[in-house]
C-alpha cells in the first residue's frame, strides 16, 4: 500500500495547497519559502482531519452532541465541549496517513541530528468558509512534545480542539455546520528559546515607519505576548541598522522549560530567574540587528508592516541562532497616516524650520 | 543636578597667570561695564575651533572670524530669529553666546530673508563658482604680500621710476592688508556658510518629522558628498606612495631618517620625477594643518614635510602589502543612493515624497560648500597667513624687537602697528627705535602668562543655560543642544560609573586600549588597534584613521570635521563627550558605540 501524501514540508507545499493548510501552516510555508528562517517542520493537511473523521464514523452523533446547544447555555456548552472533544480524540489516523506522518518526523530527527526530535504541534484551522479564523490563538498548541506517538496523539488534541465552548458557541451562533469545519496541524521543531520576544517593522510608540521595535525576554516568547514578564525593549533603524533605543528592564521570571516530574514531559514554567540575569540584556547587539532585519525581509514580502514572532534557539551556533515563529500584518499604526505636510515652497520651509526648529524639542519630550 | 553654570565673574585666574587681561583686546573681555547681560547669559567654550588658550594676535582670527558669522546672520541675510553669536575670551579660551532676535521682531524679519537669502538659494551654482574664483584671488593676494625687512637704502630704481614711497610705507601697509585681507577671508567665510546650514536644517527637521528615531547619521549620509576637496590632500598621499612604488624609489622612504628623503630622492632622474609630481600635490593640498588651523602652532604639512613624508612612508609598506588605498567610491555612491531610496520609499505619501526630493536636492546644492570651504579657508588661506606673520616675525628677531620668531604671535594684533611704525621712524630717521628696550621683557612675561593658561581647563559652559537650546547655527556648527546642556550640567553625577556620552557620530561598536592625544604632536605615539581619544581631531589626522579603531573627542557634533572623517573612514566616533580626555587614560580598554554615543571605560 502506497503512503499518501498529506503531510507536506514547509519548504515544498505548493501555493495551491496554502487553501487546505490553515493559516498557520500556510505562512510558515510562505515565509520557509521566501528564505526567511522559520524552524524546520511539516504541514498535516486538512485531508488527515478530514479522513479520519470520515473513518470515525462518528461525526453525526458529534454533530447531535454541539449542534443545538445554546450559545448563551454555559452548562450545556461544558458539558457538550467536553463529549465531543472525547471523540475526536478517539478518531484513529488511518494507517496511510499515519505513515506520511511518521516519515516526516523521521526526516525531521534526521535533521536535527536528534534520535527524537521535540516538536512543537500547532493547530491551523482553515480560514475558507469556516469562522475558525477569527480564533487564531483560541486553538491549542502543544511545545514539547517528544516522540511519534505522542506527536499524533496531540495531532488529534489540536483537531479537538476545534470543540472549545466558544468555538461551538460561535458556531451555533451563526448557524454555521460543524461538519465543514476543518483543521490542518503544524509539527515544527521545537526551538529551545534562549530569548525569544516580538518585533514590530514600526515604532509602535509613534508610528515611525523607519524603525524596527523589539521586545524581547529570556526563556519563551509566552511571557512577553501575554504581559507576565517586562521585556527587554530595543529600537532599531531599518535602513542604517543602528540601534538607536535601548530599554532594559528587570527580568524577574522567565518561561522556562522545566524537567518533568517522574520523567514525564518536560514543561514550560514561569521560572524566577538569578541575579546575574535579571539586569542582563536578553539580546546581544548582532542579535538585535539579525532580528530586525529578518522582521524587515517579512515586512518587504508581505509589502506591508510586521508584527513577528521570533526566538533565539539555544541550540543553534551564533549567526544562525535567530528563527522566525510568526509573522502577522500590524494593524493599528499601518491604517493611520504620518504624513510631515512640510510647505511646498522650499524657502517657506526653510524660515519654519529656523523659526520652530524641530531639534530644540528634542531635550523637552520625557525620556 | 545644578540648575547653572558658574558666573565667568567667578572664574578665578590659574596661578602665575595674573594679567592675562592685558593679553586680549578689551572688547573681548568680560567687563563690569556689561555684566549684568553677561552674567545672565550662556556662554558655550567652543573647543571644536579653540580647544587651548589662544596667544594674543591668533585672537585675531578668532575675532574675524566669530564677527563675520554674525554679520551675515544679522546684516545681509536678516535670519528671522538669530542675531549673531557673542564673543568672549576668559584666562584665554573662547566662549559664545548665541543672540537671539527679539521676539516680536522675528516675524518683520522674514520678508527681508526671503528675498536675501533667497537670492542666494536660487543662484547658488553660479555664485558658488566666483566664490572659488574669489577665494584663490585672495590667496594670491595674501601671498603677493611683502613682509620682508627695510633696506639701508631704498633701491636706485625707486628713484629713477619716480614711485615716491619706500620701503617703511610697504611694511607698514603690506602688515594692514594683511589683516585687511584675513577679514576678508572670514567674510567669504560666512557669505554661504549660514545659508548652507539654513537649507541642511530644513531637510534635517523634515526626517525627523517623518522619522522621529532617524539617526542624524543617516541625515547627513544622505546629503554628504563622496568627493569632498578635504580627502584630497590623503588621496595626494596615497597617489604619490603609489607612485614610489610603482617608479621604484620606495626604499628612499626610511621613516627614521626622513629628514634625507628628498636628498635621496634628488640624487637621480626618477627620484626627481617624484619630487616634481610632490611639488604638484604640494601647492595647493598640503597647506594643510594638522590642527583646525586657527593656531599659529598647528603645524602645516608643507612646512613640517616629515609628517607628509611619514604618512607617504606608511601607505608605502601597506602598497607593498597589497592593501588598497583607493577610498570605495562606488561603493558610497550606492550606499548613499540605497540610504535615500529606502527612507523615500518608507515616506508616506507622494507628496511627502515630492518635499523630501526637494530639500534634499538643495541640501545637496548647498552640501559641497559646507563640505569644501574648511580647505580653503582654515587649511590654505591661514597657511599662508601664518607664513607671512613668520615674515614678520623675522623682521622683529632682526631688529631686536623678539628674540624668536614665534614671539611675533605674543603681540595683540593692534600693537603691531605701533611696533611696525616704531622700527619704521626709527629707520626713517636712523636712530633706535624704543621696542627692542620694551618688548623682549614684556615678551617674556606674556610668555609665562600663556604656559600658565595652557595649564588650565576650560569648564564647558558658564552662566544660565536657556530652557531650550534654539538657535539653529549653535545646534548645527558646535553640536550644543538642550541635551548637551544638561548633560554637561549633570557630569558630576554622571563620572562615577565611568561611562561617558556624546554623539553618536559614526557607527559600530568596537572594545580596545585608549590612546588619549592632546595635540597633533603626539600622532606618532598612535598604535595599530588603539582607539584615539582627543579633545577634536583634524581633517589632516586622516593617515591616522589607517591604524586605529575608533575615536572618542571631547568636543563636536554630527557635522563636526571629526564625524564627517570617521564616517569615511568607516570607524565608530563618539563626538562631543565633553570629557573624554579627562576620563579616560592611555591604555585603559574602553567600549565605544557609535550607535548609541556611549563611551565606557571596562578597566581601570
Amino acid at each position: 500500500m502506497t503512503d499518501s501524501v498529506t503531510a507536506v514540508v514547509f519548504g515544498s507545499l505548493a501555493s495551491e495547497q496554502h487553501t487546505k493548510v490553515g493559516g498557520k501552516c500556510a505562512s510558515l510555508a510562505t515565509m520557509s519559502q521566501a528564505g526567511m528562517p522559520v524552524p524546520p517542520g511539516f504541514a498535516v493537511l486538512t485531508e488527515v482531519f478530514a479522513d479520519a473523521k470520515e473513518a470515525s464514523g462518528l461525526m453525526p452523533r458529534l454533530n447531535e452532541l454541539v449542534a443545538h446547544i445554546h450559545p448563551e447555555d454555559q452548562a450545556a456548552l461544558k458539558v457538550g465541549a467536553e463529549a465531543a472533544r472525547e471523540i475526536v480524540l478517539s478518531w484513529e489516523i488511518p494507517e496511510r496517513h499515519e505513515n506520511c506522518i511518521r516519515r516526516m518526523y523521521d526526516d525531521l530527527c534526521t535533521l536535527s541530528g536528534l534520535d527524537q526530535v521535540p516538536v512543537a504541534v500547532r493547530s491551523s484551522a482553515t480560514a475558507e468558509d469556516s469562522p475558525d479564523a477569527s480564533f487564531a490563538g483560541e486553538h491549542d498548541t502543544y511545545l514539547w512534545v517528544v516522540g511519534i506517538d505522542d506527536v499524533l496523539d496531540r495531532i488529534k488534541a489540536c483537531w479537538a480542539s476545534l470543540y472549545t465552548e466558544r468555538a461551538i458557541a460561535y458556531r451555533n451562533q451563526m448557524g454555521y455546520d460543524h461538519a465543514q469545519v476543518d483543521m490542518a496541524v503544524a509539527v515544527q521543531k521545537m526551538v529551545r528559546p534562549r530569548s525569544a520576544g516580538v518585533a514590530f517593522t514600526l515604532d509602535p510608540t509613534n508610528g515611525d515607519r523607519s524603525g524596527i521595535c523589539i521586545d524581547s525576554a529570556w526563556g519563551f516568547g509566552e511571557g512577553v505576548v501575554s504581559g507576565d514578564v517586562t521585556p527587554d525593549n530595543f529600537l532599531v533603524d531599518k535602513v542604517m541598522w543602528t540601534i538607536n533605543r535601548r530599554t532594559l528592564s528587570p527580568k524577574t521570571h522567565a518561561h522556562l522549560l522545566v524537567d518533568g516530574v517522574d520523567g514525564g514531559l518536560p514543561k514550560v514554567d514561569l521560572v524566577e530567574l538569578p541575579e546575574d540575569q535579571v539586569h542582563a540584556p536578553s539580546l546581544t547587539d548582532e542579535e538585535i540587528v539579525a532580528i530586525a532585519r529578518m522582521a524587515r525581509q517579512a515586512e518587504k514580502h508581505y509589502c506591508c508592516p510586521q508584527d513577528i514572532e521570533w526566538a533565539v534557539d539555544a541550540d543553534l551556533p551564533d549567526g544562525e541562532n535567530v528563527v522566525l515563529l510568526q509573522a502577522r500584518p500590524e494593524t493599528v499604526w499601518s491604517k493611520k497616516s504620518r504624513g510631515v505636510h512640510a510647505k511646498a515652497d522650499s524657502m517657506a520651509s526653510i524660515v519654519d524650520t529656523l523659526v520652530n526648529p524641530l531639534y530644540a524639542r528634542k531635550g523637552s519630550q520625557p525620556a | 543636578m545644578a540648575d547653572r553654570f558658574d558666573s565667568p565673574y567667578d572664574i578665578q585666574t590659574p596661578p602665575g597667570a595674573e594679567g592675562w587681561e592685558e593679553l586680549y583686546s578689551y572688547s573681548s573681555l568680560f567687563t563690569e561695564s556689561r555684566r549684568d547681560y553677561e552674567d545672565g547669559g550662556f556662554w558655550f567654550h567652543d573647543g571644536v575651533h579653540w580647544p587651548e588658550a589662544l596667544t594674543p594676535w591668533d585672537t585675531t582670527l578668532f575675532e574675524f572670524a566669530i564677527a563675520s558669522l554674525s554679520q551675515y546672520n544679522t546684516r545681509h541675510y536678516v535670519i528671522p530669529p538669530a542675531l549673531g553669536v557673542d564673543f568672549r575670551i576668559l584666562n584665554g579660551y573662547v566662549y559664545l553666546s548665541p543672540v537671539p532676535a527679539p521676539m516680536e521682531e522675528i516675524e518683520g524679519r522674514v520678508p527681508e530673508f526671503l528675498e536675501r537669502a533667497g537670492h542666494y538659494f536660487q543662484n547658488w551654482d553660479s555664485l558658488y563658482d566666483d566664490w572659488l574664483v574669489k577665494i584663490r584671488d585672495l590667496v594670491q593676494q595674501l601671498s603677493a604680500l611683502d613682509l620682508s625687512g627695510l633696506p639701508s637704502r631704498e633701491p636706485l630704481e625707486v628713484i629713477t621710476s619716480g614711485a615716491g614711497q619706500g620701503s617703511g610705507n610697504r611694511l607698514l601697509s603690506a602688515y594692514h592688508r594683511l589683516l585687511d585681507h584675513a577679514l576678508t577671508l572670514w567674510q567669504y567665510h560666512f557669505e554661504f556658510l549660514n545659508l548652507g546650514y539654513a537649507a541642511y536644517l530644513d531637510f534635517f527637521g523634515f526626517c525627523k518629522a517623518a522619522f522621529p528615531s532617524i539617526p542624524d547619521l543617516a541625515i547627513a549620509k544622505m546629503v554628504a558628498g563622496v568627493d569632498v576637496d578635504l580627502f584630497r590632500p590623503d588621496d595626494e598621499l596615497k597617489r604619490l606612495a603609489r607612485l614610489a612604488v610603482s617608479s621604484g624609489v620606495d626604499d628612499r622612504f626610511d621613516v627614521g631618517a626622513i629628514e634625507q628623503t628628498f636628498e635621496k630622492l634628488a640624487s637621480d632622474e626618477v627620484g626627481a620625477a617624484w619630487i616634481a609630481e610632490w611639488e604638484k600635490a604640494a601647492e595647493p593640498w598640503f597647506n594643510f594643518s594638522t590642527g583646525s588651523g586657527f593656531y599659529h602652532s598647528d603645524k602645516i604639512w608643507i612646512e613640517n614635510v616629515e609628517v607628509p613624508l611619514g604618512y607617504i612612508a606608511d601607505y608605502i609598506v601597506k602598497v607593498k602589502e597589497g592593501v588598497d588605498l583607493n577610498r570605495p567610491v562606488a561603493a558610497l555612491h550606492v550606499e548613499r543612493d540605497r540610504v535615500v531610496g529606502e527612507y523615500r520609499e518608507l515616506l508616506d505619501s507622494d507628496e511627502d515624497r515630492e518635499a523630501f526630493d526637494a530639500k534634499l536636492g538643495l541640501s545637496r546644492t548647498v552640501f559641497p560648500y559646507v563640505e569644501n570651504h574648511n580647505f580653503y579657508v582654515e587649511h590654505w588661506a591661514h597657511s599662508v597667513i601664518w607664513r607671512k606673520m613668520r615674515d614678520l616675525g623675522n623682521v622683529l628677531v632682526e631688529a631686536g624687537f623678539i628674540a624668536e620668531v614665534e614671539d611675533v604671535f605674543m603681540f595683540k594684533r593692534a600693537e603691531l602697528s605701533d611696533v611696525l611704525f616704531d622700527l619704521y621712524s626709527a629707520w626713517a630717521v636712523g636712530t633706535k627705535p624704543a621696542g627692542p628696550g620694551r618688548w623682549p621683557a614684556e615678551i617674556e612675561r606674556r610668555h609665562g602668562i600663556h604656559d600658565a593658561l595652557k595649564q588650565w581647563s576650560a569648564p564647558p559652559a558658564l552662566g544660565i543655560p536657556p530652557e531650550v537650546v534654539t538657535e539653529p547655527f549653535t545646534v548645527m556648527l558646535w553640536g550644543i543642544t538642550s541635551d548637551s546642556v544638561s548633560a554637561w550640567l549633570s557630569s558630576g553625577d554622571e563620572s562615577a560609573d565611568g561611562s561617558l556620552s556624546g554623539f553618536a557620530a559614526s557607527p559600530g561598536l568596537v572594545e580596545g586600549p585608549a590612546r588619549v592625544i592632546f595635540s597633533a604632536d603626539q600622532i606618532s605615539e598612535i598604535e595599530d588597534g588603539e582607539i584615539l581619544v582627543a579633545p577634536l581631531t583634524a581633517p589632516s589626522w586622516a593617515p591616522v584613521f589607517g591604524k586605529i579603531k575608533a575615536t572618542v573627542t571631547d568636543v563636536g557634533g554630527m557635522m563636526s570635521h571629526a564625524a564627517i572623517v570617521c564616517r569615511e573612514y568607516g570607524l565608530p566616533a563618539v563626538t562631543g563627550t565633553a570629557f573624554g580626555t579627562k576620563t579616560i587614560k592611555t591604555g585603559q580598554v574602553i567600549r565605544v558605540d557609535g550607535n548609541t554615543g556611549k563611551v565606557q571605560v571596562l578597566d581601570d
